[in-house]
């Protein structure tokens, strides 16, 4: 038996978690420094995963299996594809720049003495998520991914509602109204796409008499588990819902600009960049995974939901007062690219899928990040307080346009990829697709550059006129992710080399082939 | 004709009188039971006897060392093998002591002792006349608002009565669903039936409800066990003994010998099918299944709330013993009868309790329908007709009983001026003001919905499993969508109680002593516990699920 290496990266921050929250109240800086040591050992793991993974290796690798409830048939299951590991890679490289981005943002106001210790729980929630998003892009037990699925909610909900932005336009009374609100809308709505997966859950157990999803996708391909048309598209349905609002998809989406624009900018960071790619990577690995021909069956309509995500979020994106909400249509303007890509059923685009999971990651990170530390300056969200920023602060504004190119996908940055990828992918099979996504890119071009306009070119305001620039901690938090933006643009073929095998076993699972190029020969 | 032949017409010459042998009595065996009818007999000496200041200290101990000794009682019969190789039939083929029997009775033990803690509970009244007070009334023959009631409350009397009561009924429970033969049934049903309409009467507040709950459960109840009886005489009739064994050989059409007497009616369909879905009645009315759950919102309501909780609990527990033994032991040969009949019953009782929660407004009204919906979910296990039927329910009684005690103590300690606050308006914003008490209860609600790492989910997902195993998939298909329903109404109580802004005139949470803690602080281990690690208890459910005949 091997070292259980899976377990360990998820056990790690959240042995961390408890002792982070158990740090005594006058000890903040102690919890913070904690708290990031142990993101930096999730990290030092997370790359002993992707160094022992290897490509082009079985599908499910470093794998662990222990009962769990024997009667059930549910099993502590965990494996690592492709997809998964680099997203696990990503996730344990954002946290440790999430904490560090909101080394201050939980500091107890000097106004309020508070009995509880806000700094500390601030940093163990973030690292609860961090074990519970680990857990479920590792989890190959359906009944275990539901589980950490759904209490992945909590420390969200508590991060949102308890931990609002404090640049609020409203007063302090309005601003904790409107951040429970969020809190409350980001968990209702998942907690209701929870419960009907649950229900999904069930029915997948009751038609294949257990949860680990690598028997049941064999089982699948040999033939011996049949399921009835309707059922399986039930069940897709189902376990689709819960995916389709957490990624979130047109017209679950309605959560996401109130939880990101209320919660402090590492912790919109925390929702879109981390979390929410769960929703991705599971429809990718369970709906196609478990009901290929179901998936094939609602391909129209996901289809045509990603396309109206796309233009929907950055037409809404180029019509925003705030930035923090920009950045939130803007994000769900590029999960609708990543949903395009895993439904095209084709390899480049769902090779593109996941790179742009990777990469969105990244590059709304560096943004959101930037945007966050002018928020803080100014102690404003709204474009309209901004103007003239690069005279004052040029590395400021230097950085925040590099997040902002890396949103609208320019060439020589990671984005661009993948976002290419997913649109060949597309047009391979669905020409008419990827012509509308294409204006998803035109868009964002407009929204990106004009909020950069607004906020950094122009005359310097007389309120941003003292705005110092970044600060080491700040910088020390972009900088390596800026690196990691180019360094991808340039050379995607580590994350590419990775995620490709993992994507040729998907499409063997919805038994798709890519389609010949119809160019014809010249003769 | 002879003066010896007309005398014979209308006599007969008398058998010598034989020696009346005594009965051969398994004390051991039967200990559990003995144990508690003891105590309960002892606690009302401890009344005529030991003066009215020391009574609730004799009382609580004597009870509590009771149910305690008992339950070690149970245990010690499991581990001996009683539950299973030498599982047998007791007291002259009344009682059955075998696995099912075993698990049930050290269901209902337990969950007696934690309910007993409730009853005990004496900080959360305000102290009248400087004697602390519990829920129940200071005098019961005291007519509500009468100078006696008064004096008896400015006395300081309190009920000390409730704890023999409380044995009684748990020893009848104990009986219950180990009963062997349909006249031991009827008895253990009026003994533990008997305590409980007193019981519900006593609550100190809202008396006059109270009294109408009990005058209601006692009318319905009294009417159901007329059922019972009456079926049960049918049921002579058809098989010409009131055995289980013996029934279920007319049933099956084994039979050797046919008593002359009763030649005419036995083998008679029509007896056994009246008389069978009589008995059902009688017992589908004490599990409070549709259409057989009027008396259960009323009683549920009016009761004084620890009351609710035993009763809830241990009655549920007790009754689906019974129902199991019956239709597992008895009436197996008659199962293409009835199993439509209770299939029909099940998905009315799961989705009639699911949607009318919904309406509800008053916290004990919601989870008396929610019990309801509980009792269709169960059903759909017996209706299962296999050994992982029995098992499942065995677990999910087991892990129902804890949460529901649990939630029902909680519900205790959210009052204000007027004694608890059920009313579920005056539970809102209650995460604000006291987290732990509303996180609890949380706790509960969630396990009642069937959330996964609650015992709730475990109970659920192994009856279902049973029910689709048996071939009842149609029944997990209506079980699952009732959950559904039912999960929207105890989400909602959640969402009112974190995301809802207190009232300022709202009620305020007492603090308990100990013994209330210690209730629901077990409350929520089990239901934890059975959620997250459930594989040992329902081995134990397993091993559990034979039934001797």
């Amino acid at each position: 038996m091997s070292f259980p290496l899976l377990t360990a990266t998820a056990a790690l921050p959240a042995i961390g978690a408890i002792a982070t929250a158990a740090v005594p109240a006058a000890r903040r800086t102690a919890a913070k420094w904690l708290a990031l040591l142990v993101s930096l050992g999730t990290l030092g793991l997370a790359a002993a995963v992707l160094v022992r993974f290897e490509p082009g290796g079985d599908r499910y690798q470093l794998t662990e299996s222990h009962a769990w409830i024997a009667d059930f048939g549910v099993r502590y299951e965990l494996g690592a594809d492709g997809i998964g590991v680099a997203l696990i890679g990503l996730t344990a490289l954002l946290i440790p720049f999430i904490i560090l981005a909101g080394w201050h943002d939980a500091d107890p106001l000097e106004t309020k003495s508070s009995r509880w210790r806000p700094t500390q729980g601030f940093f163990a929630l973030i690292l609860m998520v961090e074990v519970m998003v680990i857990l479920s892009f590792a989890a190959t037990d359906v009944f275990l991914f539901y589980i950490v699925f759904e209490a992945m909610l909590i420390p969200m909900y508590f991060l949102i509602g308890g931990f609002g932005d404090r640049a609020h336009a409203g007063s302090d009374e309005n601003a904790a109204t409107q951040r429970s609100y969020a809190a409350v809308k980001f968990l209702l709505y998942n907690l209701v796409g929870g419960l009907i997966m649950l229900a999904a859950v069930i029915g997948l157990y009751v038609v294949a008499g257990g949860f680990s999803l690598p028997e049941i996708a064999e089982a699948r391909a040999s033939g011996e588990l049949t399921m009835a048309t309707n059922t399986e598209r039930l069940l897709f349905l189902g376990f689709f819902f819960a995916f389709a609002v957490k990624a979130p998809l047109w017209p679950l989406h309605t959560w996401l600009p109130n939880a990101m624009g209320e919660s402090t900018a590492p912790v919109a960071v925390l929702i879109t960049a981390v979390v929410d790619k769960v929703g991705t990577f599971a429809m990718l690995r369970f709906c196609l995974g478990l009901f290929p021909e179901a998936s094939a069956w609602a391909t129209p309509v996901v289809l045509t939901l990603a396309l109206v995500s796309i233009v929907y979020g950055a037409l809404l994106a180029v019509g925003q007062r705030d930035i923090k909400r920009l950045i939130a249509y803007a994000s769900i303007s590029h999960f609708g690219f990543i949903i395009l890509g895993i439904f095209a059923m084709t390899s480049q685009g769902q090779s593109g899928a996941t790179l742009y999971m990777v990469n969105h990651g990244l590059s709304t990170a560096a943004l959101m990040l930037v945007a966050g530390f002018l928020i803080s300056r100014r102690g404003s969200r709204l474009i309209a307080d901004y103007g003239g920023v690069q005279k004052v602060a040029p590395v400021l504004a230097g950085t925040f346009l590099v997040g902002g190119l890396a949103t609208l996908s320019l060439p020589g940055l990671a984005p661009f990829v993948s976002e290419f990828l997913v649109l060949v992918g597309t047009f391979a099979r669905y020409p008419v697709a990827g012509i509308i996504a294409t204006f998803g890119i035109v868009l964002a071009a407009l929204y990106t550059l004009v909020l950069y306009q607004r906020t950094m070119t122009g005359p310097v305001k007389q309120e941003v006129s003292k705005m110092p620039d970044l600060r080491v901690r700040e910088l020390a938090v972009v900088a390596p992710l800026i690196a990691a933006l180019i360094f991808l643009g340039v050379y995607p073929k580590p994350v590419t080399d990775i995620v490709n095998p993992a994507v040729e076993h998907t499409m063997s699972d919805v038994q798709k082939t890519d389609p010949e190029p119809e160019v014809e020969a010249a003769k | 004709m002879s003066a010896s032949a007309v005398h014979s017409l209308w006599t007969t010459a008398a058998e010598p009188v034989s020696r009346i042998d005594a009965p051969h009595i398994e004390y051991g065996q039967l200990s559990p039971i003995l144990i508690v009818v003891g105590a309960g007999v002892l606690g009302i000496l401890v009344e005529a006897f030991v003066a009215r200041r020391a009574r609730y200290h004799v009382q609580l101990f004597l009870s509590v060392v009771a149910l305690a000794a008992a339950f070690a009682a149970v245990v010690g019969l499991a581990v001996t093998g009683h539950g299973s190789t030498k599982a047998g039939i007791v007291a002259m083929g009344a009682i059955a002591v075998d696995g099912p029997a075993l698990f049930l009775q050290g269901t209902i033990l337990l969950a007696g002792l934690v309910s007993l803690f409730t009853f005990a509970e004496r900080r959360l009244d305000p102290v009248a006349h400087g004697k602390q007070v519990d829920s129940f009334v200071a005098q019961a023959g005291a007519p509500p608002g009468s100078k006696s009631e008064q004096a008896a409350v400015k006395a300081g009397f309190t009920t000390t009565e409730v704890f023999p009561l409380a044995l009684f009924a748990v020893a009848g429970m104990l009986v219950f669903p180990a009963a062997n033969d349909l006249l031991t049934l009827f008895i253990a049903l009026e003994v533990f039936s008997l305590p409980l309409y007193l019981l519900c009467a006593l609550a100190r507040r809202k008396r006059l409800v109270s009294q109408e709950a009990a005058v209601k459960y006692f009318l319905l109840g009294a009417f159901s066990s007329a059922f019972l009886l009456f079926g049960i005489a049918l049921l002579y009739g058809y098989a010409g003994t009131l055995s289980y064994a013996g029934i279920a050989e007319v049933v099956d059409g084994t039979v050797t010998s046919i008593d002359p007497a009763l030649a005419d009616t036995m083998g008679n369909d029509a007896l056994l099918l009246i008389g069978a879905a009589m008995v059902l009645m009688g017992l589908l009315f004490k599990v409070g299944a549709v259409p057989f759950h009027m008396w259960t919102p009323d009683v549920y309501q009016g009761a004084p709330t620890p009351v609710t909780g035993f009763m809830a609990a241990a009655t549920k527990v007790a009754a689906f013993g019974a129902l199991l033994r019956l239709l597992y032991v008895v009436l197996p040969g008659l199962s293409w009868d009835w199993r439509p009949v209770l299939w029909g019953v099940a998905i009315i009782t799961m989705l009639l309790g699911a949607i009318v929660a919904i309406t509800q407004t008053d916290i004990k009204r919601l989870l008396a329908y929610s019990s309801i919906a509980h009792g269709g979910f169960i059903l759909a296990g017996v209706i299962a007709m296999n050994e992982a039927g029995i098992s499942s329910v065995l677990f999910y009684l087991l892990a129902y009983s804890f949460v529901t005690i649990g939630a029902f103590s909680v519900v205790t300690l959210v009052r204000d001026a007027g004694g608890e606050a059920t009313h579920l308006s005056k539970w809102a914003g209650l995460g604000r003001r006291s987290p732990l008490v509303a996180a609890v209860f949380a706790v509960f609600l969630l396990a009642f919905a069937g959330i996964p790492l609650t015992s709730g989910f475990a109970g659920k997902f192994a009856v279902f499993k049973a029910a689709a195993e048996g071939g009842a998939g149609a029944l997990v298909v209506v079980g699952v969508i009732s959950s559904a329903i039912a999960a929207f109404f105890y989400i909602r109580v959640i969402v009112l109680m974190f995301f809802s802004e207190p009232r300022p005139e709202g009620p305020t949470v007492a603090v308990p002593s100990p013994l209330t803690m210690t209730t629901i602080g077990v409350g929520v281990a089990v239901t934890l516990v059975l959620g997250v690690a459930p594989q040992y208890f329902l081995d134990l459910a397993n091993q559990a699920s034979v039934f001797v005949r």
